[in-house]
């Protein structure tokens, strides 16, 4: 034996082998659903904690918020016309969140698998808002297919090369994606605020005071079927979402490609040596993160929000929760689409979906970037919760070897 | 007394999950006497030797030290008991010198706080005479070599009053001319009355230094055998539970038309440094050709530029017909007919996390059956993993295993029947049976020259030279980037064996 380092070699000699990389995969793998129900289960419980120490009771806190995101309304009768019409239009607008969600996960996960890590997820979504938002308001007199497939594909292209540059700084230069991601964040959001601001080229043209885009045209707008349109009801986005994730999921199991960028993100050198060129990998797997994130900006411009100011891109943060989304669900597609309906209903559920009298909203807010952030420090701390998992299981073989030994 | 039984294991039993590392093991050690701790990977030589270390604690069993039952909680329980251990691994710190390193955590003071370096380094200059550790106290462990820094480790334990020796593969790192030396040392704390446990997996390293033997097998102890009558067959036997073939039965080669050319190849290493200096040889249809060579003389920088991992700086590689100057990639290679078993198979050869399947097909899953227009087929990969690890015996999992969850001697043979079964031009073998045991090094070596005897190319490079030996129809010497030496099959070990060291630099045409 002349390894340098102990390795899962010979695993009965050592202890579980010491590399971290190697114990996290294999805990993963071990772990399976366990680790993210359980990560969810104590970051709700932490949160749970907290609301108790305010005074209130953590399970009307809960349920309120369960209402809030419209989930009750799965559980409806149908005679019951009390309260039906609101739960309805709360999980409407919990899907449309979703919606975002779902797409700006996939922009994280996908990358991960490769080995990247995405943090510009949210400058991609406003470069692929801008697009689409710019698409929205010309072509007036197109017909709604052409025009808003033209805003959508317009936005993932833009979302794509976006994201590429990062892809290419990294393939040429070796600069970190992590870094060069977060700088393209800002280029995209003082960007958005130069376009849309006072006196910017795509300002609207009807009131030169306001810093806001102008507004997206009936033909671009994307129909919603569930819900009143003029309500902001659930748009056809919805699917497309839906249908984001089974992409993502053929990409990665049933295409060459997803197979190298598994092979990169698991070994690049293996995957060097297996003949893959890892550089290509890193822009094409950054192009298409950038895509998915480009197309959930132009869903939520050409589905709902028509209109985006100064103000809306300063304020923006749903393109960071991407990040949360991917790590809860495992950078899986199936993870990741769960991961994104409980983010959605807890992000409106928390807000405008909430009975301020169930809660306070300025409290329940809070809540939920608490559990947000318990989440993701706890899928950071992964290892410890399979510690945890694991103490308990040798905590009852060890009892099942001594009742054994009496 | 010469007999006198200084420590002694009853019973030790390690359970981990899934696996019984130590089964009700026993094990006593003399004074003056080495005694070997025989056995393949995952034997539980090194469980055992960590419980004695007090770094893992075992579930059921007993230790006595010097007829007293002691329980180790800690190293440092170990060690004050008289209890030293080198590890495979050394812990050293590279920026401080020979004595700085041996004293540390016991250092001598004078006036109260301050280091006392005169007497650190006189303790450890009486020390290594009287065992005849040659090391200079006052140099850099930076600038020492790992035969020295070895010699440091023992003088480490031996000064912090060890009796008990444990020396886990001692002899992994080291070269031939190396290795003596370590038997010379070990002879001379024998004579002083220390004991020793020597564990390794070598038997006829085994036969020569250990007065007895204990064979572990899977977690059980099998026998324990005094030197005399035991022999290398027998010992081998009692390791696998098979018999096992150690020589290498093949024919003379019958070399053919000639598969790699390599052309005064010049490469330099991630420093920029020229490691390889003007290679040339080439490898016909038919022979294993053998690179022997102590670690860091280039082998790895002139295999990485073979196989297009590397950039060559000039020079020609020619592939049968192919001539491939400048640019190539491993894709290039491969197509062009390259085999590659990489010299590190988990960091290189293998993407762990594939399962079999995936892994069998790292350098196909671009071409049909595979795939078609960029679509993969998986239900295809796992056909042919099927087919593979039937043809080729991979043990301990299916096509969708994980190829983490094999042991080292069946990853192996999933890198093997990958670069096998492609049909190579030329099929190059870098330490292919590092870190393997009994069993799958006869497996690996029956391989390659099953390979040869079809009618490929085998280029082998290899730091044991047992291995170059019994393999090789023609050997090359790489000694600092240039080949030093040439020799037909059947070559004297020590004449190599000098060249490797620079004893010889005469530059082969």
């Amino acid at each position: 034996m002349s390894e340098g380092f102990p390795t899962a070699n010979d695993p009965p000699e050592q202890e579980p082998s010491t590399d971290f990389a190697v114990r996290l995969g294999a805990a993963q793998r071990a772990g399976g659903l366990i680790v993210p129900v359980l990560t969810a289960v104590l970051a709700f419980l932490a949160g749970g904690i907290v609301v108790a120490a305010t005074g209130h009771n953590p399970l009307t806190a809960y349920k309120g918020i369960w209402d809030g995101a419209g989930f009750n309304w799965l559980f409806h009768v149908p005679w019951d016309t009390n309260t039906i019409h609101l739960d309805a239009f709360n999980l409407s607008q919990t899907l449309l969140t979703a919606t975002t969600l779902i797409l700006v996960g996939i922009a994280v996960a996908f990358p991960f698998r490769c080995g990247l890590f995405n943090i510009g997820g949210q400058g991609q979504y406003l470069v692929g808002l801008i697009v689409a938002n710019w698409v929205g308001v010309s072509f007036a007199s197109w017909p709604t297919l052409p025009h808003v497939l033209l805003g959508i594909g317009a936005a993932a292209v833009a979302g794509a090369a976006w994201a590429g540059i990062a892809g290419f700084l990294k393939a040429t230069t070796g600069a970190h994606e992590v870094i060069s991601t977060i700088m393209l964040n800002w280029v995209a959001i003082w960007g958005g605020q130069y376009l849309f601001g006072q006196g910017g080229p795509l300002q609207n043209t009807y009131n030169p005071a306001a810093p806001e885009s102008g507004t997206v045209v009936q033909s671009a707008r994307i129909p919603v079927f569930w819900g009143n349109s003029v309500l902001q009801g659930l748009d056809y986005g919805f699917f497309v979402a839906i249908a984001a994730l089974v992409v993502f999921w053929l990409i990665l199991n049933r295409t060459t490609l997803g197979y190298e960028v598994r092979a990169v993100g698991f070994n690049p050198e293996a995957a060097a040596y297996g003949g893959i060129n890892v550089r290509r990998k890193y822009i094409q797997a950054m192009a298409i993160s950038g895509a998915f994130a480009g197309l959930a900006g132009a869903l939520d411009m050409l589905g709902y929000l028509f209109q985006f100011g100064v103000l809306d891109v300063q304020a923006s943060q749903i393109g960071f929760l991407g990040i949360a989304v991917a790590l809860l669900g495992r950078n899986t597609a199936i993870g990741t689409g769960i991961a994104a309906f409980l983010f959605g209903g807890l992000l409106y559920g928390t807000t405008r979906g909430l009975n301020p009298n169930v809660f306070d909203p300025s409290l329940a807010g809070n809540l939920t970037s608490m559990i947000q952030g318990l989440i993701v420090l706890f899928v950071g701390a992964d290892v410890f919760i399979l510690y945890i998992w694991n103490a308990r299981r040798k905590l009852r073989l060890k009892r099942r070897v001594e009742a054994a030994a009496t | 007394m010469p007999d006198q039984t200084v420590l002694e294991l009853r019973g030790i039993t390690k359970r981990y999950p899934g696996i019984v590392a130590d089964d009700n093991v026993d094990f006593d050690l003399r004074r003056g006497e080495v005694h070997a701790l025989l056995g393949e990977n995952g034997a539980g030589k090194s469980t055992l030797m960590n419980i004695l270390y007090g770094l893992t604690k075992p579930d059921e069993g007993e230790i006595f030290v010097g007829g007293n039952r002691v329980s180790f909680s800690s190293a440092r329980d170990a060690i004050e008991a008289g209890i030293g251990m080198v590890h495979q691994h050394f812990m050293l710190i590279p920026v401080m010198t020979v004595a700085e390193n041996i004293v540390l955590g016991v250092e001598p003071v004078r006036d109260g706080v301050l280091l006392d370096e005169r007497g650190a380094e006189q303790r450890v200059g009486e020390l290594s005479e009287q065992f005849g550790l040659v090391v200079d106290p006052t140099a850099l462990v930076s600038s020492i070599t790992v035969g020295q820094e070895q010699r440091v480790e023992i003088l480490k334990a031996l000064y912090r009053g060890a009796q008990i020796l444990i020396l886990d593969e001692p002899t992994a790192v080291l070269t031939p001319q190396e290795a003596g030396e370590l038997f010379g040392i070990v002879r001379s704390l024998k004579e002083d009355g220390k004991a020793i446990v020597f564990i390794s997996h070598k038997l006829n390293e085994v036969l020569e230094i250990a007065d007895r033997i204990t064979v572990l097998r899977r977690g059980k102890r099998i026998d324990t055998v005094p030197q005399e009558g035991a022999t290398e067959e027998g010992l081998a036997q009692m390791m696998v539970g098979r018999e096992v073939l150690l020589r290498v039965d093949k024919a003379p080669a019958s070399p053919a038309d000639i598969a790699l050319a390599v052309k005064d190849l010049h490469v330099l290493d991630d420093r920029e440094l020229e490691k390889v200096r003007g290679v040339s040889f080439t490898v016909r249809r038919g022979e294993i050709v053998a690179i022997a060579g102590v670690d860091g003389n280039g082998q790895t920088e002139l295999v990485e530029a073979i196989t297009g991992l590397r950039r060559i700086e000039s020079g020609t590689v020619a592939v049968g017909e192919r001539v491939l100057e400048g640019r190539s990639t491993p894709r290039t290679m491969i197509d062009a007919g390259v085999g590659h078993i990489p010299e590190d198979r988990q960091r290189r050869g293998l993407v762990l996390e594939f399962n079999l399947a995936e892994n069998l097909a790292l350098h196909d899953y671009d071409k049909p059956p595979d795939s078609k227009r960029g679509w993969l087929y998986p239900a295809r990969l796992v056909e042919r993993a099927t087919r593979l690890i039937k043809e080729f015996d991979i043990r301990g999992g299916g096509p969708l295993t994980l190829a983490s969850a094999l042991s080292g001697g069946n990853q192996q043979k999933v890198v093997v029947a990958r670069e096998v079964a492609r049909n190579p031009v030329v099929l190059i073998a870098a330490q292919p049976t590092r870190g393997l045991d009994v069993g799958a090094i006869e497996y690996v070596h029956q391989r390659l020259v099953a390979e040869r005897d079809d009618g490929h190319a085998v280029l082998l490079v290899s730091l044991e030279l047992d291995e170059v030996l019994s393999l090789a129809d023609r050997i090359l010497v790489m000694y600092e980037g240039r080949i030093v030496g040439e020799h037909a099959a059947g070559a004297g070990e020590e004449e190599i064996g000098l060249e490797m060291l620079g004893g010889r630099k005469q530059a082969v045409a």
